[in-house]
């Protein structure tokens, strides 16, 4: 079995999630409470992802990140190597692949926090930021984990985007779901097979835990 | 210190227009009907909306002055306020919600002691009455050591045998308070229980006849009082 591409997908989930959960939240936060000119259509692009088709995506990530493109280029020049078919790439890939999934649970669960609690801790002293750490964060656990969850079972499972930016290079880019794919071209259906098996029980455990958590939050 | 305010704001169905003071160790009762502005002119003494127009001076420190600009930041105004309901901090015990924002936290138990509510220290808010939340949100503004305290209809979401002990805690705790305070209620009795001075607000300007009007049967009928035919209400008189 290819416990390397496993383990690659692993790391990418984990990754994923971790550096989403820190980095939605903030926009989250603003989606949910503030309010500016032209919120509805940030808030479009950054839905984006989850309308357009992964390959599309993909595209324009090759475009972006190689080393014509801007990000590529200014990569390039700050490095000297090249962001695309490496793991920092289809980590950057599955970053904006799975963004939509972290912010949307995360706005649900800060637009439900009551105004007055905000309010309240105004007047008791608190910064706005402050009151983000110390009253929405708090109060928003089960959303903030449900983000969590949906983003990993969502970068385990990417696939297209990948593809186009990571290729297929063992231990840095190739990932579970591209491991299947080549070994059923291969016709080999033992390892494809292997691989597909492993993934009931993780992908079957975190929609228990998410069934939990949207339970906890109803309570 | 004490507190004026002369606010103008245009809302949507009326402009508000009132000034109002308070001494410290005194209470100015604001009192009328639903919708008439009331809740608006706390909050803007909160620093949660602000006047079009207007000012409010704490003492001898401006909070808010259209003409000039200013405009203190509910933050640093270091006041308390006691909403209707639902602004403990859901996540928190009663004890950890008073003391959010306490000078001092050993404070919080002689509070938790005055409100009778030391044994329900651990509890989360949603596990108590809603009585007890007021007591815990009144403990949480006062731990603050506040300059001013403001209350909004604190009581009113609570049944009657539960506001009127409440009611009468609180009027001997007001003898002890240093500050400043504002209540706003659309109960009379209330008003005439707990008022140094009481402030009918009615369409967010003030109104002097709205109580004469409000209790008795027809303005017409001149001094024939609702309360010689109510006798809770007469109990007050």
């Amino acid at each position: 079995m290819d416990y390397l591409a496993l383990y690659v997908t692993l790391k990418l989930a984990v990754v994923t999630t971790v550096v989403l959960v820190v980095l939605a939240a903030p926009i989250a936060y603003l989606l949910a409470f503030a309010r500016f000119p032209g919120k509805s259509f940030v808030e479009a692009l950054i839905y984006l992802p989850m309308a357009l088709p992964p390959t599309v995506i993909g595209f324009y990530l090759i475009i972006l990140m190689g080393p014509r493109g801007w990000v590529g280029g200014l990569w390039q020049a700050a490095t000297g190597g090249s962001l695309l078919f490496t793991f920092l790439g289809i980590t950057v890939a599955s970053i904006i692949y799975s963004l939509p999934f972290a912010i949307q649970p995360m706005k649900a669960a800060f637009s439900k926090i009551d105004r007055r609690l905000l309010e309240n801790a105004y007047i008791l002293g608190l910064s706005r930021r402050a009151a983000f750490l110390r009253v929405v964060l708090p109060n928003s656990v089960s959303g903030i984990a449900a983000a969590a969850v949906l983003v990993f079972l969502h970068s385990i499972g990417a696939f297209g985007v990948l593809l186009m930016v990571g290729g297929s290079i063992p231990g840095e880019t190739k990932v579970a779901s591209i491991a299947i794919y080549e070994a059923v071209e291969m016709m080999n259906y033992t390892a494809a097979g292997m691989i597909a098996l492993s993934f009931l029980p993780i992908s079957y455990v975190f929609l228990l835990l998410i069934n939990k958590l949207n339970e906890g939050a109803r309570a | 210190m004490m507190i004026f305010a002369a606010l103008k704001k245009r809302l949507k169905y009326f402009d508000l227009d009132v000034s109002l003071s308070c001494l410290p160790s005194r209470m100015t009762v604001m009192i009328g009907p639903s919708g008439g502005g009331k809740t608006t002119i706390i909050r803007m003494l909160a620093g949660l909306q602000s006047p079009d127009e207007g000012r409010v001076v704490f003492g001898d420190e401006i909070w808010f002055d259209s003409d000039r600009g200013i405009n203190v930041k509910p933050q640093k105004r270091r006041l308390g306020y006691v909403f209707q309901d639902y602004s403990l901090f859901p996540h928190l015990n009663l004890f950890d919600n008073a003391a959010f924002a306490a000078v001092d936290k050993k404070e919080v138990d002689g509070l938790f002691d005055l409100f009778k509510i030391d044994h329900l220290k651990k509890r989360k808010p949603h596990m108590v009455s809603g009585g007890e939340r007021q007591r815990c949100a009144i403990c949480q503004a006062l731990a603050r050591h506040p300059r001013l305290l403001l209350l909004d209809e604190p009581f009113s979401a609570l049944d009657v045998v539960t506001r009127r002990g409440l009611r009468e805690e609180f009027k001997s705790l007001k003898g002890k308070l240093a500050c400043p305070v504002i209540y706003v209620t659309h109960d009379i009795n209330e008003a005439l229980f707990l008022a140094d001075e009481i402030l009918p607000v009615v369409d967010g300007k003030k109104d002097p006849g709205w109580m004469q009007r409000t209790i008795t049967r027809e303005p017409k009928e001149g001094m024939t009082a609702r309360g010689a035919r109510e006798p809770r209400l007469a109990l007050v008189y």
